[in-house]
């Protein structure tokens, strides 16, 4: 998977996850609308890994973990 | 079509009761509405139960006959309805066209969820199903973190606030002390509400919903026979359901529910009546946001003035259009199978002038909203003395 580069439709920071993220937790999800008008639902990368996001930054694709899609701000 | 009433309702206390079973909950409140109407368990022609998770929950199926067999209900149809947390409202509606229709006279809907036998995150994670589980489930999205989204968008558009959302839970937990049988009887200042622990940005933990059991059941029949059955029914004067994608991130605009927009619409044609016209409401605040969207998308006000109207206080029980006199699902409680019959019961209730120190001044023209999971379904029903 490589859906690209796209802009943060909305985003929140998850504290309280269901059983089998327990251990992500806190996490920041976002709703990314892609080149192509689609939006996909992904994570942002850990804040080791990079900066929280806001609405309208633009992000970047980095790789698919355990399925599920991680953006960054770019 | 043949007219529709309520002639009888029941309801548990809403809480967290660990000692008692779905099965013993769903018969408490069946039984007790069957003793409103003056009715034998062996006159109910058929059978409707909303219930969203009994099978994760609880471990059981085949839930309908199960719970009409331990009320001696037998030899008719019983059919569960799951639609998430609209899944009684969903349940009430087909009921509703089962009557209209002519099929059968004396109906029983009951709506029940047993949640609290889980641990907070395994109940997260069932109530995650009523999402896409292979797109935001997969990717850690929770409820919370669904309406967070939402929220944070409606900010964004609209400017609306924290403040104004935590003005939701403070008015709804202001009623819901008055309510004897509300799960969480105490008042919250806007202070704590605004500063609760954090659950999912922006949303605390006085945003949300509460993790409850109960049951809820309303008996219906032709508003021609009603006066068999009580000296006070509650004519259903109209009533949709409609459904909008699961996902949230395949609905084009997440700042309104399409599904209430187009299910008002219809119940509102059907009665005859406007926004303007509704003298109370119970609507579905899962989330505080989603009692600001919904009296948007309700007509109640206009589309991102959601914030700035609860704020007015007019949704407050003595403002113009009062919401969420029960305590909704903040205060009242959440036990999501039971929700969509709970609001019929509590319209009836204040319609019958049965609601005690929470009773309403104008109180014959009431509606209900009932959503599930983040807008897939939605039911809206107008209830009026007959």
């Amino acid at each position: 998977m490589n859906p690209g580069p796209g802009i943060v439709y909305t985003e929140t920071v998850v504290w309280a996850p269901p059983e089998q993220f327990v251990n992500d937790a806190p996490y920041q999800m976002a709703i990314v609308t892609l080149a192509d008008g689609h939006r996909l639902t992904g994570r942002i990368v850990p804040d080791s890994e990079g900066p929280r996001v806001a609405i309208g930054d633009r992000v970047e694709f980095v790789e698919e973990r355990s399925g599920i899609p991680f953006f960054r701000k770019a | 079509m043949r007219e529709v009433a309520v002639v009888g309702i029941g309801k548990t206390a809403f809480g967290a009761f660990a000692d008692r079973d779905l099965r013993s909950l769903a018969v408490e409140a069946g039984e007790k509405c069957l003793a409103d109407a003056h009715v034998k368990p062996s006159q109910v022609e058929e059978f409707f139960l909303g219930n969203f998770a009994g099978p994760s929950f609880v471990g059981q199926n085949h839930l309908a006959p199960y719970i009409a067999g331990a009320m001696g209900i037998l030899g008719v149809p019983c059919t569960r309805f799951e639609a998430a947390c609209a899944s009684s409202g969903a349940a009430f509606y087909h009921a509703v066209a089962s009557v209209a229709a002519g099929l059968n006279d004396v109906v029983l809907i009951t709506g029940v969820e047993k949640m609290t036998s889980q641990t907070t995150p395994k109940v997260t994670e069932i109530l995650a199903g009523a999402g896409d589980t292979c797109g935001e489930g997969r990717a850690g999205a929770t409820f919370p973190a669904l309406f967070a989204m939402i929220a944070r968008r409606h900010m964004y558009q609209y400017g609306t606030t924290h403040e104004q959302m935590a003005m939701v839970a403070v008015k709804n937990h202001e009623n819901g002390a008055k309510n004897p049988l509300a799960h969480m009887r105490k008042v919250i200042t806007l202070e704590q509400a605004l500063k609760g622990k954090p659950i999912a940005d922006p949303l605390t933990v006085y945003d949300c919903s509460l993790i409850s059991d109960g049951a809820a059941a309303v008996l219906i029949v032709p508003l021609e026979r009603a006066a068999e059955f009580t000296d006070k029914p509650v004519k259903v004067l109209g009533i949709a359901q409609t459904s909008d994608q699961v996902a949230l991130d395949e609905k084009a605009d997440i700042t309104t529910l399409s599904a209430v927009v187009a299910a008002a619409k219809k119940a509102y044609k059907m009665a005859g009546v406007t926004a303007a016209d509704i003298q109370f409401a119970e609507l579905h605040d899962c989330f505080t946001i989603a009692e600001i969207i919904a009296t948007e998308d309700l007509g109640f006000c206009k589309k991102g003035e959601g914030g700035p109207y609860v704020a007015s206080g007019k949704t407050r029980i003595d403002g113009e259009k009062p919401v969420n006199t029960s305590g909704g699902l903040k205060s009242k409680g959440h036990p999501v199978g039971a929700t969509g019959t709970g609001q019929i019961c509590d319209l009836v209730m204040q319609i019958r002038g049965d609601a005690g120190e929470r009773q309403l001044a104008k109180h014959s023209l009431g509606l209900a909203e009932n959503l599930g999971g983040s807008g897939a379904t939605a039911v809206v029903t107008i209830l009026g003395a007959a």
